[in-house]
């Protein structure tokens, strides 16, 4: 039998299955579908201080292998979620990973301090595409990572996870940022950029023109950041990105993840996160293996 | 809540032109008609979410469009083909509260599929149908009590179906309510010649879908202010509130 914990910024989980923010909401709809404590973790619908509307639809249009989507971080503010959506989580055993976002690196800092303890770890969101102002610009420079990095460091009461952006030159210098502003860890990735036409209107399918690819078509992407960020930076990594299989999550934890999130998988499988377990842990099974943690960075790279 | 099942194609059938007409034997009971099955469609990353057009004996019908690969894919799907489904979600259309009058069901095009099963499970219905010509005409004759209008005038009342429901009202015909479904602007039209005569008027919405269960807030209308879930607080939405702006 594989021991499945693992540990994140020393943040224990029974397994590193994580399901990842915005795809999940605050837990109770798949609730429906699987017993979410089944998971190792939920990072859930990024929230900031007073909550968003969101973008107008359509927010969401196929793509081989995956989607785009423009949500645009609809969330109903941080004391909602206080108040009607931990609670319910509290009664599950699952690590929660409370995902923040601000339009500022002050915003950022306000959004921890209203979480405090309340959560067992925070996971700062800078690099949503679908955000005219914050979002994706605090990831695609290593100063602005390292700003919020630190703002929220100064008040966070649990550990802090950075959550980076593939749309960047050079994900390591990102990486390395916001390791030496005080992350305690890092997820990755966010979406990549990108953009559907509708040939016979010409007009694009997303009502915000642009959003964020996510699903199995992005997967080798992912691997490609984990592993690069994980060996610059050495810190522990939540890896996600179009994983879809056991295999392709044993993939990303020999890349560099302690951690493996599963998001866009659950639209054609809304028990994605439990299939992927159990086919994690037949693999681990069948290639003796005593430690799932064990397999966190041990890729062979040339 | 909506559970996931492994269904059965009975058959498919063409009704009008890229409009189909198929039979999953699924074991559904009594789904509420306004509620939607969530297909998969091997290939293809998204669900295609499909309003039932009835359920007997745990056979559900589906009537749809193809509008692109996934539902070309779906037409071409034969008996004894097995069919991933969530189902059934979202919220049907309300119930009679028992107002005098008949409820008055007002259709487009490929929004015409819920509002037959509802007619073929409730009393005292009339429905105003359009189409935009004859040859896009589908299930108009399964319904108990129904007014063909068209675009071009080719069968039926040359108008829309919202200015025959105009009509009606004007002329102080007893309608307890109306249910609407299909194009955008025609829904739009038919809930604000409700609220004029003070009908009570309930629409059934549409978006594209990510999850269907009320998770990834992709399939958003704009309702009372802020942007509800299609998928979980709908797809029926009281007009009153529905396409209220953000």
């Amino acid at each position: 039998m594989t021991d499945l914990s693992v540990s994140v910024a020393g943040v224990p989980m029974k397994n590193p299955l994580v399901a990842v923010s915005g795809c999940f909401g605050f837990g109770r709809e798949y609730d429906e579908y699987f017993d979410i404590s089944l998971l190792g973790g939920l990072c859930v619908k990024g929230l900031n201080v007073s909550g968003r509307p969101g973008n107008p639809p359509p927010r969401i249009a196929e793509a081989p292998g995956g989607c785009l989507n423009s949500v645009g971080l609809q969330n109903p503010g941080i004391e909602a979620f206080l108040r009607e959506d931990l609670p319910f989580l509290r009664t599950k055993d699952i690590t929660v990973i409370a995902n923040i976002f601000g339009g500022t690196a002050e915003e950022y800092a306000e959004a921890a301090r209203m979480l405090g303890d309340s959560a067992d770890m925070l996971e700062v969101n800078i690099s949503c595409p679908n955000l005219k102002c914050g979002g994706v610009n605090f990831a695609s420079d290593p100063k602005a990572a390292a700003e919020v990095t630190e703002a929220v460091k100064k008040v966070a009461k649990v550990p802090v996870c950075i959550k980076l952006s593939p749309n960047v030159t050079d994900i390591a210098s990102v990486a390395v940022a916001c390791r030496d502003a005080g992350a305690d860890a890092l997820s990755l990735i966010n979406t990549l950029l990108g953009m559907r036409i509708d040939i016979e209107t010409r007009r694009p399918v997303l009502r915000m023109n642009t959003g964020g690819l996510s699903g199995s078509a992005i997967f080798p992407v992912a691997v490609r950041c984990v592993w690069q960020a994980a060996a610059a930076a050495g810190l522990p990594v939540i890896g996600m990105g179009g994983v879809s299989s056991g295999s392709d999550a044993a993939e990303m934890m020999i890349a560099g993840a302690s951690a493996v999130g599963v998001g866009t998988a659950l639209f054609g499988d809304p028990a994605a996160p439990v299939r992927i377990l159990r086919e994690l842990t037949e693999w681990c099974g069948r290639h003796g293996i005593e430690n799932v943690s064990g397999l966190t960075g041990s890729v062979r790279a040339y | 809540m909506g559970k996931r099942m492994t269904g059965t194609v009975r058959s498919v059938a063409r009704l009008a032109d890229g409009v189909y007409d198929l039979r999953v034997e699924a074991g559904l009971t009594n789904p509420a008609p306004g509620r939607f099955v969530h297909l998969a469609v091997p290939g293809f990353p998204l669900r295609r979410p499909i309003s039932l057009c009835g359920c007997e004996n745990g056979v559900a019908r589906l009537v749809f469009a193809v509008k692109g690969g996934g539902t070309a894919a779906m037409a071409a799907w034969r008996p004894g083909d097995t069919v991933d489904l969530l189902g059934a979600l979202g919220n049907g259309f309300p119930e009679p509260d028992g107002g005098a009058g008949k409820t008055v069901l007002v259709g487009g095009g490929i929004g015409l599929p819920p509002l037959l099963y509802y007619a073929k499970t409730h009393p005292d219905t009339h429905c105003i149908a359009g189409f935009r010509s004859a040859g896009h005409v589908i299930l108009a004759g399964e319904f108990p009590s129904l007014e063909l209008c068209t675009d071009d005038g080719s069968a039926g009342f040359s108008s829309y179906p919202h200015q025959r429901l105009e009509e009606l009202l004007k002329n102080r015909e007893p309608v307890a309510r109306v249910l609407a479904c299909g194009p955008e602007p025609l829904l739009k039209a038919t809930a604000k010649v409700c609220r004029e005569f003070g009908t009570p008027c309930f629409v059934s919405a549409e978006e594209r879908m990510g999850c269907g269960v009320g998770a990834c807030l992709v399939c958003v209308c704009a309702a009372g202010g802020t942007y509800k879930r299609v998928c979980k607080d709908g797809p029926v939405f009281d007009a009153a509130e529905w396409g209220e702006t953000v």
